[in-house]
């Protein structure tokens, strides 16, 4: 087994390479951008045989991928942030054409304010829109999750477009072993994609994904979609036995970790849950019970795979990289709808954490657990809480400070200071 | 684990330094991640590397709080606030600085108990600030145990691949140099204990309601960039000889995406270095060759270029 360190962006680009993707339409984006510079590079000098085009917008990119998907051939595209926000309208759109493709997503928070680091509102915006979803971990898991979101994606009872989602930094420019399958390893896992009826071509035209009047004919075609991404669960699993075969490792639909005997859980996802990993084993050698949950996919949401992992355990600790403003952490909520009525089901706790790149450290997973070994004790979950600390506060004071003298000295009839 | 962090300024080849650290530790059978940080990617702008080394899966991620290894490879970034350098170091970490000043004098001014080791420029590289990426990552990886000078040879062939052939042959002579320098240090880097739950608790807070207007992402003032001093990003620092300036600056001056040149009333060009972020845009536009690039830390010493 030959391993090499690679990025998270790297590992996406290997594996649209190892999918042999036909066409990639492209437009640039922090912290995204390196893995079309490397597709790019490849088509290039011809170590890869794919197309790539550029366009001027994601929403453009976006729709050239669905039409390329159209005509059966194999399509990756990749984006972040405000690109996958500004290409949303098409994100509904195409999937509803049920023409299978790849879009990795690099986790980037959300402007206002702007920033370039990692949080999951961006990807989480895009949950309803009829994509699959897969979340990484690992560079590892970047790589074989592009292999087999392909084989979900293109399922013949699935056919919709898959987003395989990396944390943009802590993955997209982290360095970890990864290992990259030989092409024809690849290849016995991912076959050339067998598109069936979906033949577009512009010398046989034919209306696709055209209008209905009336409620009946629309929900009936909405309602088949969301039985597709349904069915991708049971397909996912049989999926990822293949993928356990062929390439020797496993990527269940719910990564549970030390879970057995466990008194409590953290459930999160994204690359942030390795750090959950550290502080569970830390947590294990001082005699806590705790393990982590993570749902691999989203979308279809994995209830009851969920369920399982968390049949035994008393409290959950719930930490949401994301927040639905006016509601708090979506996995929280999505969770707590899962597990409702379930007899002696677990206090659940709600943290939401990690907002645009802001760390984790170990000693507050630590303080996490010992909130939620309370909430069991008590019975009583606390109200959500943001991980913020004081100093974080008054660095922003701070800032505000300056901010506010300068309103003073703007505002109308405010004498001037003199320039420098 | 080995926990490593470098700060550089963004064209010094740090995000390089801690990619051929961690391939030379990769190779010696370390379980490996090494992975840069920054902001919107600005030449001069202070960022910094992680590298973590361990024998077995690396879980941990993101910055490092308590590094048991800190490379400086700019010592001007010792006084920026924002860049953190000093962040969690204990009486184990190592600090090893890319400095003149012997660390004696800089463990006293900074007031640190741990070691610390300063790493000089080669005095016949005048050109020497190309090459700090891969100084520092030599003397690194020379601190580290475990890491033998072919790991980091074969690193250093590996990560520069893309460079011509006479710049890698430089950058590697400038690694092994640095690597000779740190002998007497070999090895010296411990590992730090591992976190354990019990320790300090975390100062979290309630967020209060803040009212709209404060609570808006807004700045008021105008010329707001003037208050920022970009001149500390510059790694070289152009200087104008007025022997040779033709005084066309209406060139350097309006190339210079700062507009930090300008013309005195005696007519002469003049460079405000309090903004100049280094671009060295106008060493490469002007006609007559009449401004040099200086490294900015000579230029400081002997005061090349003040007014």
């Amino acid at each position: 087994m030959t391993r090499e360190l690679l990025t998270g962006n790297g590992a996406a680009a290997w594996g649209a390479r190892l999918a042999n993707v036909d066409y990639v339409p492209a437009f640039p984006i922090t912290p995204q951008t390196e893995i079309i510079e490397r597709l790019g590079a490849w088509f290039e000098s011809g170590e890869a045989p794919g197309r790539m085009v550029t366009f001027e917008s994601e929403h453009s990119m976006i729709t050239a991928a669905g039409a390329a998907a159209a005509t059966g051939v194999r399509v990756f595209t990749a984006t972040s942030s405000q690109g996958l926000l500004y290409g949303m309208e098409m994100l509904y759109t195409v999937a509803g054409w049920r023409a299978p493709f790849v879009l990795v997503n690099v986790s980037r928070g959300l402007a206002t304010p702007v920033t370039l680091e990692s949080d999951h509102d961006d990807v989480l915006a895009a949950r309803d829109c009829g994509f699959l979803q897969i979340h990484c971990a690992t560079c590892q898991e970047v790589l074989d999750g592009v292999l087999l979101a392909y084989r979900l994606a293109e399922h013949e009872r699935v056919r919709l477009p898959a987003i395989v989602n990396l944390d943009g930094f802590h993955l997209s420019f982290t360095r970890e072993p990864v290992e990259i399958p030989a092409p024809e390893v690849a290849r016995r896992f991912l076959p050339d994609f067998d598109p069936g009826a979906i033949r577009f071509r512009a010398s046989k035209p034919i209306s696709q994904a055209v209008a209905v009047l009336g409620g009946g004919p629309y929900s009936y075609f909405r309602y088949e979609m969301h039985r597709a991404a349904e069915e991708a669960l049971a397909v996912y699993d049989e999926v990822e036995e293949g993928l356990a075969r062929e390439l020797g490792r496993r990527m269940p639909v719910v990564e549970a970790y030390r879970i057995e005997d466990a008194e409590i859980a953290f459930v999160m996802i994204g690359s942030f849950a390795t750090k959950a990993m550290a502080a569970v084993d830390r947590l294990r050698e001082s005699g806590v019970r705790v393990g982590l949950v993570r749902p691999r996919l989203l979308r279809p949401w994995p209830g009851d795979a969920l369920r399982r992992a968390l049949a035994r355990v008393r409290g959950v600790c719930v930490i949401d990289q994301n927040l639905s403003l006016g509601r708090g952490g979506v996995l929280y909520a999505e969770l707590a709808a899962s597990l409702y009525g379930r007899p002696d089901a677990p206090v659940l706790v709600s943290f939401v954490g990690g907002l645009g790149g802001r760390d984790i450290c170990p000693e507050e997973f630590f303080e996490m657990a010992s909130v939620t070994r309370e909430a069991v004790a008590s019975g009583r979950a606390p109200e959500p809480r943001l991980l913020y600390t004081a100093r974080e506060l008054r660095e922003v004071r701070k800032l505000q400070s300056v901010a506010l003298a300068e309103r003073h000295e703007t505002a109308p009839g405010a004498s001037r200071r003199g320039g420098r | 684990m080995y926990r490593i962090r470098m700060h550089g300024r963004g064209g010094q080849g740090t995000k390089t330094a801690a990619r051929i650290l961690g391939s030379a530790l990769f190779a010696q059978g370390f379980e490996v991640q090494d992975a840069p940080r920054y902001g919107a990617e600005r030449r001069g702008a202070p960022m910094d590397s992680t590298v973590r080394a361990a024998r077995t899966p690396i879980y941990e991620r993101g910055a490092i709080a308590r590094p048991d290894l800190v490379v400086v490879a700019d010592e001007t970034l010792v006084a920026v606030p924002a860049a953190r350098v000093l962040e969690g170091i204990d009486a184990h970490a190592v600090l090893l600085l890319r400095s003149g000043t012997p660390g004696e004098v800089w463990q006293q001014r900074l007031r640190i108990d741990g070691p610390v080791l300063t790493l000089s420029d080669l005095p016949e590289a005048a050109s020497a600030t190309r090459f700090v990426g891969a100084a520092c990552a030599g003397a690194a990886a020379r601190l580290v145990p475990g890491v033998s000078r072919e790991a980091l040879v074969g690193a250093m062939g590996s990560e520069l691949a893309g460079m011509s052939g006479s710049l890698r042959a430089r950058s590697l002579e400038a690694g092994l140099a640095a690597w000779d320098a740190m002998a007497a240090h070999a090895g010296c880097v411990r590992e730090g204990p591992e976190p354990s739950p019990g320790g300090t608790r975390p100062d979290w807070i309630d967020l209060p309601l803040d009212e709209a207007r404060v609570a808006a992402p807004d700045v008021h003032a105008a010329l707001t960039s003037v208050q920022v001093r970009t001149g500390l990003w510059r790694t070289m620092r152009p200087v104008i000889d007025p022997d040779h300036c033709k005084r066309c600056h209406w060139l350097c001056g309006s190339l210079c995406p700062d507009g930090a040149i300008s013309v005195d009333p005696e007519g002469s060009v003049v460079i405000d270095y309090d903004h100049c972020k280094g671009c060295m845009i106008c060493v490469v536009i002007c006609p007559p060759h009449a401004i040099h690039a200086v490294p900015e830390a000579r230029a400081c010493e002997e005061g090349e270029g003040s007014r």
